[in-house]
């Protein structure tokens, strides 16, 4: 047994960079994956304004998997007993490492800067293990979006954005007669499971994508809504072009920019790939929210490692309240397109998408409509987030019927738990 | 002068006897560790409940229940198959074919050798890249087709969940069978000129030359050429990760890329390594046996 470990933690240590010590006001080393253009910009933001307080800045990026390879060092360092000071790391993943009980509490700071008053409460509660903060939001993206092209859509005669899927499905139709891909889509499994979540919101509302998607409650994932859902995904893979398979997010953004296609259903990153291009909101293209009047969230957010010594305690310490400062987000969001974590910061710079989205995340709290993303890794742990992405993926791709799907899907969900 | 030569001889034999056990030593333990340790501390985690972590608590075969339980896994298990089966077999029959052309003293040997043989200087990687765009059907072979006026053809393997599989194939044959034709030609240069002489005033033809006299010779280069290729397509990864990324939805997925899905993806370090046995396990019960049965003929 021990000599497993030992054996472990040597090629572990092999495998990672020595920990760096310098520093007057406290070391944070942090490790992300934000490696490509507008979000190295956003990362940029932050450690300036950390060594704007005399603080020393170990920047450990990760390129790679969507955040795997990151992971997997992750996992190598804290076996070692070397973790990074903060860890670009969000949702249930934060629950996971919080148990294994390799996390720092932070909740001093948060107590002294009243982050419960700011947050909101889903959001909130994700970032706490056992009522204590161990991480911090930066950010928040919303995942039911619908971007469009204003001037294909007028060639359809579609004259507004749809609000239910029925409306969608009858602009869609327009769009095929004249030629037009109605939906842009890149058939990856996640992107598969992103449309599917925001078709669930539209069809049964946020109390049905709660209990389905985020509770996990198996009446809930057989009950006749999700067969609905699943024939409403049915129909949308009917919108897509042939050539979807395998296409990144941002190729299927660039066919509604240039009026190949009507529709794509995308957070709002895809929003910066329209404002990279030079094209204006409401003019070159909508944005509204997918039916259901809900708000799905996606959150970035840096956890806490347990690191020790107190320069490093301090650091982390000076990084947390950083991390939440009303500057901090308002400027790390404008670099990155999506909206400040904090509901009280002013809106003033953002355009008319993100005030959109603002506007609605108040409304969502109000009305108890706002629910975790579970394509994004918000609602539920990866290992069930797994099997929905599985069935999704699976069910988009063949000719499965929804009634099997429903039951495929609950059968997997149990197994997972 | 007598006693000191009678007392060196000995030494020199005892250091030219532990000379080589000594210099191979380290590397044998490394090997020992890093390869068979880590198997085994793989066989460990597969019967605990690691999840983000390693988890060193014992839990039985729960793992295994939950893996034999997830469709994913009979998909990897028959793409694996079909994948081995066409991979090889094409390959080879490639390889053979190749050979015996090139073997008819032809005149720019050199030049054609090095160009059958050049796809192997590529990484998979690269491979499935150019493969993705050539089979993309609307960039590549059903597009060209189509502009060139037939406007009915369809070659959609790639984004068909029923054939996508088939096109990793193409692409794996196109690397390897190179590769396969340059070991089966070094095995038909080694074949003994008077043996092929014997059977030209027996009376064979070329065909039957080959047949029945070159090719059961070149029994030992079969053995390695599919060895060789068995590990290729055994730990394929690289290149279903770059022509298909495991899709359309996981139709092409493969042991390689369920267990790293399962072990990088979604954090369940004990599912993944189930599946790592698990393949481990297939590999020993089909390479062993053979292995067996081909090193016991050529002691014969």
């Amino acid at each position: 047994m021990n000599i497993l470990k030992k054996a472990l933690m040597v090629s572990a240590t092999l495998t990672t960079i020595g920990p760096g010590f310098a520093g007057a006001e406290g070391t944070v080393e942090v490790l992300h994956w934000w490696t490509s253009g507008g979000e190295a910009k956003a990362v940029g933001e932050l450690k300036d304004a950390f060594e704007a307080q005399d603080g020393t800045w170990i920047d450990s990026p990760i390129a790679g998997g969507g955040g795997d390879a990151a992971m997997t060092a992750l996992r190598a360092r804290v076996i070692a007993g070397n973790p990074p000071t903060a860890v670009q790391l969000k949702g249930p993943g934060i629950q996971e490492w919080a148990r294994e009980g390799v996390l720092n509490s932070v909740d001093a700071v948060a107590q002294s800067e009243n982050w419960d008053a700011v947050l909101p409460p889903v959001l909130a509660d994700i970032m706490k293990y056992e009522g204590a903060y161990v991480a911090a939001p930066v950010n928040i993206h919303r995942v039911d979006w619908m971007w469009a092209n204003p001037k294909a859509l007028e060639a359809a005669g579609v004259t507004q954005m749809p609000t239910t899927w029925d409306e969608f499905n009858a602009a869609a139709d327009k769009l095929m007669a004249v030629g037009i891909v109605p939906l842009a889509h890149g058939g990856q499994p996640w992107q598969d499971a992103t449309v599917f979540e925001d078709v669930v919101l539209g069809i049964g509302g946020a109390d049905l994508f709660r209990k389905a998607l985020v509770e996990l409650d198996q009446d809930a994932l057989q009950s006749d809504m999700m067969i609905a859902a699943f024939d409403q995904l049915r129909k949308m893979r009917g919108y897509v072009d042939d050539n979807f398979s395998g296409r990144d997010w941002n190729l299927a953004t660039g066919m509604v920019m240039r009026g190949e296609a009507g529709f794509q259903i995308m957070g709002d990153w895809a929003k910066g790939e329209f404002l990279a291009a030079g094209k204006v909101p409401g003019v070159d293209f909508l944005c509204a929210p997918t039916p259901g009047n809900g708000f799905v969230l996606n959150s970035d957010s840096f956890t806490f490692f347990q690191v020790e010594g107190e320069e490093n305690i301090a650091g982390q310490q000076v990084l947390a309240g950083l991390i939440m400062s009303p500057e901090f987000q308002e400027t790390f969001n404008l670099a990155k397109g999506s909206i400040p974590a904090r509901t009280d910061v002013s809106l003033e710079s953002f355009d008319a998408c993100a005030l959109r989205s603002h506007e609605d995340l108040l409304a969502a709290i109000e009305n108890d409509a706002l629910v975790p993303s579970m394509a994004h890794e918000m609602a539920i742990p990866r290992s069930i987030r797994g099997e929905f992405i599985d069935l999704v993926t699976n069910f988009f791709n063949s000719d499965m019927s929804s009634e099997e799907a429903v039951q495929s899907l609950a059968a997997a969900v149990a197994r997972a738990q | 002068m007598a006693p000191r030569t009678h007392s060196t001889v000995p030494l020199g034999q005892k250091i030219e006897l532990w000379l080589p056990r000594f210099v191979v030593s380290p590397l044998f333990a490394l090997s020992l560790f890093f390869v068979y340790g880590f198997i085994l501390w793989t066989v460990y985690i597969s019967f605990t409940k690691s999840g983000v972590m390693p988890n060193y608590s014992f839990e039985g075969l729960s793992q295994y229940e939950r893996l034999w339980a997830t469709p994913r896994l009979y998909v990897a298990l028959g793409n694996m198959f079909v994948f081995s089966a066409l991979f090889i077999g094409i390959s080879l029959a490639i390889g053979i074919f190749l050979a015996i052309l090139l073997d008819q003293r032809v005149r720019i040997e050199g030049v054609i050798r090095t160009i059958y043989l050049y796809p192997m200087a590529l990484s998979f990687i690269v491979t499935g890249t150019v493969w993705k765009w050539i089979l993309n059907p609307g960039l590549g072979i059903q597009n060209f087709v189509r502009k060139a006026g037939f406007e009915e053809f369809t070659f959609d393997w790639l984004v068909n969940s029923d054939y996508a599989i088939y096109t990793i194939v193409i692409a794996a044959v196109w690397q390897s069978s190179g590769y396969a034709m340059a070991l089966f030609l070094a095995g038909l240069r080694s074949v003994d000129d008077e043996i092929l002489k014997a059977a030209a005033i027996d009376g064979a033809g070329s065909f039957r030359t080959y047949f029945s006299v070159v090719l059961p010779i070149m029994r030992p280069v079969f053995l390695s050429t599919v060895i060789i290729l068995a590990h290729l397509a055994i730990k394929s990864f690289d290149l279903v990760i770059a022509l298909t990324g495991g899709g359309p939805g996981y139709a092409t997925a493969m042991p390689a890329t369920f267990m790293y899905s399962f072990a990088f993806q979604r954090s369940e370090l004990g599912v993944a390594a189930a599946s790592a046995v698990m393949m481990l396990a297939t590999v020993i019960a089909i390479v062993v046996p053979y292995l067996y049965s081909e090193l016991r003929g050529t002691k014969q």
